[in-house]
């Protein structure tokens, strides 16, 4: 097996890595390893990823929000990225997308699986459950190349979303 | 309760007890928490400030847990109040930054405490002796529900309790333990287990958190994930990988005493005498001194010193502890000297090793 990064080196180290249920595979060379394994070491530590932040502030902020302002505590993105903190709860729907995409690189997950401090009885909301069970269904149907089962699911969810968003 | 009482007792979390104590200190959990709508700490003006602090405190007097609880302003302290809360691990040293309208609850001997206007409206702790996370987060988590029927918390369904930072956002927790560590540290080991702790997505830090050095082989090892997990599982994770920190501790000390007892014992009884020879002693002088008398108690090889006792000591040397004791403000000379008195005077009448 050669390696995937120089395509010319023997692979003799194998990475694996889940992400929410998807799986990649990286076959690399005892060179090309050496070089990742430095990059995921530059990464680990909390300082380092508050580091970081300004980073992945400004990559994320040429992708949209550029000039966007929450409405509850007028904070902008460029503020974010400067201090690293958010100004309020509302912050959260502001900038959803950048930090998804953050909260996705800190964490490596983007849904809450822990305690609520709703009453049990609301605890797993139904669009929730809704919600992952068409993304799952979604994913099913990506694996197995059915793509326009795909594309309605696609639309339900978004649909779903929507709903929700407006509600919130 | 008063402030200046609390010196007079030994804190929960130093009483030397519970599961794995001879390496473990305490387990501590930590909830960050925020109001709905209102800004975060660091970007809300004073009235909002104030607003936050009262309703918190207000929500937090009828809490079951707090019934008996010190409630502390921090702008009523002086600068001697807020290092002696720092050293007894009662707060951050970043909520002694800036005294506006920032709250610290303390429950009774100690165990939870909390924040009110750190970065996050509420950072609550629970501080428990040993290797003892669930009872740490059995005790915090039916505080965190009784005050939700009370106040209402920043919370997505999709991503959990909101958070200043986004680091803590998702379930807001942060699980840690204080564990000794001078085996590893003694034979080398410890980086080696310290980058393993790294890459199984856990920190470690010093002996007063963030941003700390490690003195005296003390190591705060926490999870750095909060979100895509539940609370369970974050501390499951927690404990699986210190449990065989915890047997890499305790391999180390057993092969040390089968190989080397005699060097390991002089250390330790030299440790032991300068402890209770000397005028004058710096604290990290101390600390190093008592971790290797601390390491000696759980070997068996100090006897007739309670480990507790040792315990207590690693405070009661910090520099507000001495100003308090001494109910003075002292130099740091001063500091030194009233320092090496009180090792003396707790450490003779206990035999040499």
């Amino acid at each position: 097996m050669t390696c995937d990064v120089c395509k010319q080196g023997q692979a003799t180290v194998h990475l694996t890595e889940i992400v929410d249920d998807q799986m990649t595979e990286l076959h690399l060379c005892e060179e090309c390893a050496s070089q990742k394994g430095a990059q995921m070491e530059s990464h680990f530590g909390l300082a380092d990823l508050l580091a970081g932040l300004a980073d992945f502030g400004k990559q994320l902020e040429t992708e949209e929000v550029a000039g966007q302002k929450c409405a509850n505590c007028a904070l902008t993105f460029e503020d974010f990225r400067k201090v690293g903190r958010l100004g309020c709860s509302e912050c959260y729907t502001t900038f959803h997308r950048s930090l998804a995409t953050l909260l996705k690189r800190i964490h490596g997950s983007t849904h809450h699986l822990g305690k609520s401090p709703m009453k049990t009885a609301t605890r797993t909301p139904k669009v929730k459950s809704e919600l992952v069970e068409l993304k799952r269904k979604l994913q099913e149907a990506i694996d197995v190349e059915e793509f326009e089962t795909a594309a309605r699911l696609r639309d339900q969810i978004r649909e779903l979303e929507q709903n929700k968003h407006r509600k919130a | 309760m008063e402030l200046n009482d609390l010196i007079n007792h030994t804190s929960e979390w130093l009483k030397g007890t519970g599961p794995n104590s001879e390496i473990i200190i305490s387990s501590r959990i930590r909830l960050a928490r925020n109001l709905a709508k209102h800004p975060f700490s660091h970007r809300a003006k004073k009235p909002g400030q104030e607003e936050v602090l009262r309703s918190v405190e207000a929500g937090l007097a009828d809490c079951h847990a707090l019934k008996a609880a010190l409630f502390l302003k921090l702008a009523d302290l002086d600068e001697v109040d807020k290092q002696f809360l720092i050293e007894r691990h009662l707060m951050s040293r970043d909520h002694a930054l800036g005294d506006d309208h920032k709250g610290l609850a303390i429950s009774d001997r100690e165990i939870i405490s909390v924040m009110i206007n750190e970065e996050d409206h509420l950072r609550m702790q629970a501080l428990q002796s040993g290797f003892n996370l669930r009872q740490a987060w059995q005790i915090l988590d039916a505080l965190d529900d009784e005050l939700a029927a009370k106040v209402e918390y920043a919370f997505s369904n999709e991503w959990g309790y909101l958070t200043a930072c986004p680091t803590n956002t998702g379930t807001g927790l942060r699980a840690s333990v204080m564990a000794h560590l001078p085996a590893l540290v003694m034979t080398k080991q410890i980086n080696k287990v310290l980058q393993a702790i790294a890459k199984l997505g856990l920190t470690a830090r010093g002996f007063y958190g963030e941003g700390t050095e490690a003195v005296g082989n003390f190591f705060q090892i926490s999870n750095q994930v909060a979100l895509g997990h539940s609370e369970d599982e974050l501390i499951e994770n927690l404990e699986r990988i210190i449990r065989q920190v915890i047997e890499h501790e305790q391999n180390a000390r057993d092969a040390m005493s089968r190989q080397d007892r005699m060097r390991l014992s002089d250390r330790i009884g030299r440790a032991f005498g300068t402890l209770q020879s000397a005028y004058i002693i710096s604290s990290n002088e101390t600390v190093d001194l008592l971790s290797s008398v601390r390491l000696g108690v759980d070997m068996d090889i100090v006897k007739d010193i309670d480990r507790s006792a040792v315990n207590e000591l690693f405070i009661l040397i910090q520099p507000a502890h001495l100003q308090k004791l001494e109910g003075k403000k002292l130099s740091s000379a001063e500091r030194d000297v009233k320092r090496a008195t009180l090792i003396r005077s707790k450490l003779i009448g206990n035999s040499h090793p």
